[in-house]
């Protein structure tokens, strides 16, 4: 009688994922020929994958999965298997990741830059082209600001910039004190993406740091504007990682090398450089600088 | 104001252009959501009609818990099923984390409590009326809920609609194990999700009226089905006087 | 009837019964529905069971049944014609309401048959013949909810002819209907009296009792005073005071 309870049990699993598998029968499951990625949100809603992996896939007939999520998940992720490579724009973030034996070499691919956005008017006077004076009139001002507060690279880029302006943020938030301790006094935390932290500025007035292939995508600007931008300390280097599988041996290590390899190579830094919104290029390949 | 008419107007260009991508989308959300109310109610309506018979010790325990699950959040259950697929977790195995399959299951579990406890409520209404004419004929307390749930069967209807529009309109589980992943596991909520954050309001505001549009047509052909059932009794009782 | 039932056989002397109740009582917590019932079912038998209500009528036809198990005491089953290796006694029973699923008559029919374990082949054969029995057959495909009270009254009663009870109970089968529906049931429920059904039926209508019953049984308050031939029931002057006063419909309304 057991042995006749498990193999109905089994025979119903096997129906259930079949019938499961039916919905997306036809689309995905079909083909075996694909690798995750895990990105950040940024990337993709700057438009980038959706230009450059088709070009990608007509070379070589690899699909790429792109799971698009803060740079802190997207490393989690590859940290627990769940893709096969990592494409994120933290280089401390990512050199940890190797070093401590989750991803293969660390390829440099390309950069874009992050600008400060406000409101048109600019109430504490951050206009020009030097991140860290900005940032000190915004906190000597007291104006709204908004963070992203999410693990991101983004995020991370942020923190820096505030603490070179003389504000430690990660610091300044002691245990148990109020959350807005030591902080400049209209920051705020959204937890969220890079779009809805813009729709926030957007409606509060507030000032937001933004990578601009996302601020060149967004709709929903009110009277933002680029406020402040071209300081080489905002530029904002991307790197690619290959899952290590010898930590996962699921990983499909040629597949996930052969995008890498493609994505450093002149084909893949032409397809890089020639993804362009209102005529102006996005990003900057600079493979093997 | 201006947003919503921007967005009607959108939303009627989009259907218009007929957006392979769109349609896909669109598609995907009914397959994936049919599917998993459909396990959902295989697996539901066979729990609730036992609950609803079931004599054993902590039963009211369990009818408490099945209705606490009714508020259960999309997300809670998108991670928890994450965190069971995912590589390092105990299925991973499988390797079914970000494919709609995945979405299914997320799905399924989450209109499983809300399935299994109306229809728990419903035999135990329809018991009241007929159980004991049913036991009388020589049902078991089991074959007479379910004898009960398939004469309740407009009602049972209305349940799988319920828990249909909850599993079409959620975006937390699938976001979490889908991954929103463009052409796979994109589908309307996650697309709406997606186009809100770029702060495309008005496309976002569009994808949401034609999901409201496509369930709409849904509910449109079960009523009609429902109808064309209860007129026939209905002309019948007028000449049988 | 109990899925399982156990068999009790008594002496030979005895006419043999069906059901036999042995000092049976029933009761929820505190509050006692019968008690001490001591009573047999005999083929052939056409019993009246009347008493006010809250007397425990429908109690003592659910505890008949094997729809309700006794509290105290003793219900059992006893095998068809006597013999030790008979069969257990089938029942049926009709209810004030009669419940019908929302099917046509045909599916409700055949949902009876099959619940009582009618084999496949022969259910086709009885289900014609109970629609002829009790003159429903025009109305086999119709929805059944849409027939009339007496039409569902009947369909009750052709459920019950199909699975060829030993026992067929009622509880007040025509308390809800107009009088010439009332005639029409009763008329069936005679005839089947007579093909060979015993019947225990619940009622208010004493004229009714008069009609259809060979034997009347009087409860009050959960126990059983009176179980007498019906003539005997209704000419005697020496029954008990409870009785005697419910007979002259002075019973007040509890």
């Amino acid at each position: 009688m057991d042995l006749n309870k498990r193999h109905w049990l089994r025979r119903a699993l096997n129906l259930v994922l079949a019938a499961t598998s039916l919905a997306g029968a036809g689309s995905a499951l079909a083909q075996a020929n694909f690798i995750v990625m895990a990105s950040t949100t940024s990337t993709e809603q700057s438009g980038l994958f959706a230009h450059l992996l088709p070009v990608f896939k007509a070379a070589t007939g690899t699909e790429v999965r792109v799971v698009a999520l803060g740079t802190g998940q997207a490393l989690d992720m590859g940290r627990r298997g769940d893709a096969d490579i990592v494409f994120v724009h933290d280089q401390t973030a990512e050199q940890k990741f190797v070093a401590d034996g989750w991803g293969l070499k660390r390829l440099p691919v390309m950069y874009n830059d992050f600008v400060l956005i406000g409101p048109a008017a600019d109430p504490a006077k951050t206009r020009g082209k030097d991140i860290t004076v900005a940032l000190q009139k915004v906190a000597a001002a007291g104006a709204p600001f908004i963070s992203r507060g999410d693990k991101s690279g983004t995020h991370a880029a942020e923190l820096r910039y505030w603490k070179a302006a003389g504000t430690d943020i990660a610091a300044a938030k002691p245990a148990g004190e109020t959350p807005n301790a030591g902080r400049p006094a209209g920051y705020k935390e959204c937890g969220c993406g890079m779009g809805p932290a813009l729709n926030i500025a957007s409606s509060t007035g507030a000032y937001v740091l933004a990578d601009r292939g996302t601020w060149l995508n967004f709709k929903n600007r009110g009277d933002l504007a680029v406020l402040v931008e071209g300081d080489t300390r905002l530029f904002n280097q991307y790197g690619v990682m290959v899952v290590n599988p010898a930590r996962h041996p699921h990983v499909k290590r040629a597949l996930a090398q052969g995008f890498a390899d493609w994505v450093v190579s002149p084909a893949g830094q032409a397809a890089i450089a020639s993804y362009k919104i209102g005529g102006e290029p996005l990003f900057f390949p600079n493979a093997g600088q | 104001m201006d947003a919503f008419t921007q967005s009607f107007g959108l939303a009627l260009s989009l259907i218009a252009q007929a957006d392979a991508t769109l349609w896909h989308i669109v598609g995907l959300s009914l397959r994936v959501s049919g599917t998993a109310c459909a396990l959902g109610a295989g697996i539901g309506l066979l729990l609730g009609a036992w609950l609803a018979v079931a004599r054993f010790r902590g039963q009211a325990v369990v009818v408490g818990a099945l209705n606490t699950l009714l508020a259960l959040p999309s997300v809670v259950v998108g991670l928890m099923v994450y965190l069971l697929l995912s590589r390092t977790g105990p299925l991973g195995s499988w390797g079914i984390l970000f494919t709609p399959t995945a979405m299914v299951i997320a799905q399924s579990i989450l209109v499983v409590p809300l399935i299994a406890a109306l229809a728990r409520q419903l035999v135990v209404d329809a018991l009241r009326e007929g159980g004991d004419e049913l036991a009388a004929m020589g049902a078991g307390r089991l074959l007479s809920a379910l004898l009960l749930l398939a004469h309740e069967r407009l009602a049972v209807l209305t349940v799988l609609l319920t828990a249909f529009g909850r599993a079409v309109a959620e975006v937390g589980a699938v976001m979490i194990v889908g991954g929103n992943i463009d052409g796979v596991t994109r589908v309307m909520t996650t697309a709406i999700a997606l186009e809100t954050s770029k702060g495309d309001l008005p496309l976002a505001l569009a994808l949401g009226l034609l999901l409201l549009g496509v369930v709409a047509l849904i509910n449109l052909a079960v009523g009609l089905t429902q109808r064309r059932g209860a007129a026939g009794p209905r002309l019948a009782g007028g000449l049988a006087g | 009837m109990s899925r399982a039932p156990t068999l009790t056989v008594l002496p030979a002397a005895v006419r043999a019964p069906l059901i036999s109740l042995q000092r049976a009582g029933v009761h929820y917590g505190a509050q006692v529905a019968l008690r001490e019932i001591t009573l047999q079912i005999h083929r052939g038998d056409r019993i009246a069971l009347v008493g006010a209500n809250g007397a425990g009528k429908t109690t003592l036809l659910r505890l008949l049944n094997g729809l309700q198990a006794p509290s105290s005491g003793q219900r059992a089953l006893c095998p068809v014609d006597g013999a030790p290796g008979g069969r257990a006694p089938v029942s049926a029973m009709l209810f004030q309401r009669p419940f019908l699923l929302h099917f046509s008559v045909r599916r409700n029919l055949q949902l009876a048959l099959w619940l009582a374990g009618v084999p496949a082949t022969e259910r086709a054969h009885r289900l014609q013949g109970a629609l002829q029995r009790v003159g429903l057959q025009a109305m086999a495909d119709r929805p059944a909810r849409s027939l009339s009270g007496g039409q569902q009254q009947r369909l009750a009663l052709a459920r019950a002819w199909g699975v060829q009870p030993d026992i067929l109970f009622l509880d007040e089968p025509t308390a809800s209907l107009d009088p010439s529906a009332r005639r029409e049931v009763e008329t069936l429920i005679d005839e089947f009296g007579h093909a060979g059904m015993a019947l225990v039926m619940s009622t208010h209508n004493l004229g009714q009792a008069k009609r259809l019953a060979s034997r009347v049984l009087y409860l009050d308050a959960g126990r059983l005073l009176v179980d007498l031939p019906v003539d005997d029931f209704f000419n005697r002057t020496d029954l008990p005071p409870e009785a005697a006063q419910f007979l002259k419909g002075e019973l007040p309304w509890t």
